[in-house]
């Protein structure tokens, strides 16, 4: 990023700013359930209309007791990791018996979002927290723009419109890990339906005071023979 | 070539409604807990009101990064305080602060509407009111944020509030006692979620008084 501004002399360019993202991850969904959290997002990243990349990692795990997700511009993301891990070994090096939980790390990051946002410069991610530790879960989100919050589910992107009113209906206490996995696989499911950047490959993955589990990517079963998706144009001639 | 525009917006506004009233004794502090963004809910269950000293409390509507780090800097700036004169700030020394803090970023804001409530160095109930670069007045009664225009009219009939014009200025404390206050409070919220889509879900009323400080909360209409 050029560093120049108009007060160079005989240099008209300005500081150069974050415009638009290039790179695009979609939705990501997390909710609490009995034993921690569960958090959700498909592999795909999209550059522009075109579904790009397939085997996109979009959530992380974060020192012992968190994990992140991301969504919006992956370099920013990769970015982000970085930044993360140099944290995270920092907290590391001073061998204190003390970590970083979830909180801290969510309160890192809208900082660190926050202060780009002020610069005119922001990481363009939504990015989803969750974790465990010493028995407390945790669940929060940052936006690019400093907006943040903790919720018993969160979804960035598209999953705010139709993953959080299936999660309003279906969520309560004491979820079980089936009942869980079901509850993201049917968010995930009608993502897939109706968000054209989602692709049908997922990874869910899972943390509890033990530890992060990831997924193997996998794909959802599809239906696409519903009646009234039959013959579509038959009730109005002409369309498509 | 032209110069590109940005096409992101550095604000958002995260919605919500506040209000403050101050009585003889006590001062009464409330705002929803409904957190928003453009046509959906990011979270039913979000606090606006903090606490900033013993006797000082503000509630704040707006960009919620920005209330966040407003809030952030004036609970630092009280620690400091605290350390450099071994007291706790009063309302009005709080109150300039605000102001000062607000016009410090004049020239690119802290989106934040706020209300500061609390009990002045008298034990008389305060309330001063904000708008975003930090110009502010002490009133009797504010209301701030998305549901104001709803509620400060319903404020104004209730509360016989006299002219600020007036000459000598009158005091504008209101003659209610706590339990009236509280419930003033909660139909103003009742009446505002009818209309407002961004208030709702929750209230919370935060009451300062000669005891202490004391937080209630009350059900709202969730659509």
């Amino acid at each position: 990023m050029k560093l120049l501004d108009s007060t160079d002399s005989g240099n008209s360019s300005s500081i150069e700013r974050t415009q638009y993202p290039y790179v695009t991850g979609t939705s990501v969904i997390g909710i609490k359930y009995k034993d921690g959290i569960l958090m959700a997002a498909d592999m795909g990243a999209s550059y522009g209309s075109t579904l790009r990349y397939k085997s996109v990692e979009r959530v992380k795990p974060v020192g012992k007791h968190s994990l992140i997700g991301a969504s919006g511009e992956i370099s920013d993301f990769q970015e982000i990791l970085r930044s993360l891990d140099e944290l995270i070994l920092y907290d590391n090096m001073w061998d204190d018996g003390n970590s970083l939980g979830p909180k801290e790390v969510h309160n890192y990051l809208t900082r660190m979002m926050y202060n780009r946002r002020n610069k005119f410069d922001p990481l363009w991610n939504s990015l989803v927290l969750g974790g465990v530790k010493n028995g407390q879960k945790y669940l929060g989100m940052v936006s690019m723009i400093g907006v943040h919050f903790e919720d018993n589910h969160v979804a960035t992107g598209f999953g705010n419109h139709l993953a959080r009113p299936i999660l309003r209906d279906e969520w309560h206490e004491n979820l079980t890990f089936e009942d869980g996995v079901k509850l993201l696989e049917k968010c995930m499911r009608v993502l897939l339906y109706r968000d054209r950047s989602a692709v049908n490959k997922l990874q869910i993955a899972k943390i509890t005071e033990e530890g992060v589990t990831v997924s193997q990517p996998y794909a959802l079963k599809t239906f696409w023979n519903f009646n009234a998706f039959q013959n579509p144009t038959v009730g109005a001639e002409g369309s498509w | 070539m032209t110069k590109q525009q940005a096409n992101w917006s550095p604000y958002d506004n995260n919605g919500g409604t506040c209000v403050a009233i101050a009585g003889a004794d006590y001062c009464v502090i409330a705002a929803d807990t409904r957190m928003s963004t453009g046509y959906s809910i990011l979270t039913r269950d979000y606090s606006k009101i903090c606490k900033l000293a013993d006797k000082c409390v503000m509630a704040s509507s707006g960009f919620q990064a920005d209330v966040k780090a407003l809030q952030k800097v004036l609970s630092a700036r009280h620690l400091i305080y605290q350390h450099q004169h071994n007291k706790q700030m009063s309302c009005p020394a709080m109150g300039q602060l605000l102001s000062n803090t607000l016009y410090y970023k004049r020239f690119f804001p802290y989106y934040s509407f706020n209300v500061l409530g609390g009990l002045d160095n008298e034990g008389k109930g305060c309330v001063y009111t904000y708008d975003a670069v930090g110009s502010y007045e002490r009133v009797g009664y504010s209301s701030q944020g998305s549901g104001a225009t709803l509620i400060t009219p319903f404020l104004d009939n209730q509360l016989k509030s006299p002219s600020p014009l007036l000459l000598p200025a009158k005091d504008a404390v209101t003659p209610l006692s706590e339990t009236e206050a509280i419930d003033l409070v909660k139909t103003c919220f009742a009446s505002a979620t009818e209309r407002d889509i961004y208030t709702g879900d929750k209230l919370e009323i935060v009451v300062l008084n000669a005891d202490g400080i004391r937080r209630e909360y009350m059900e709202l209409r969730k659509d």
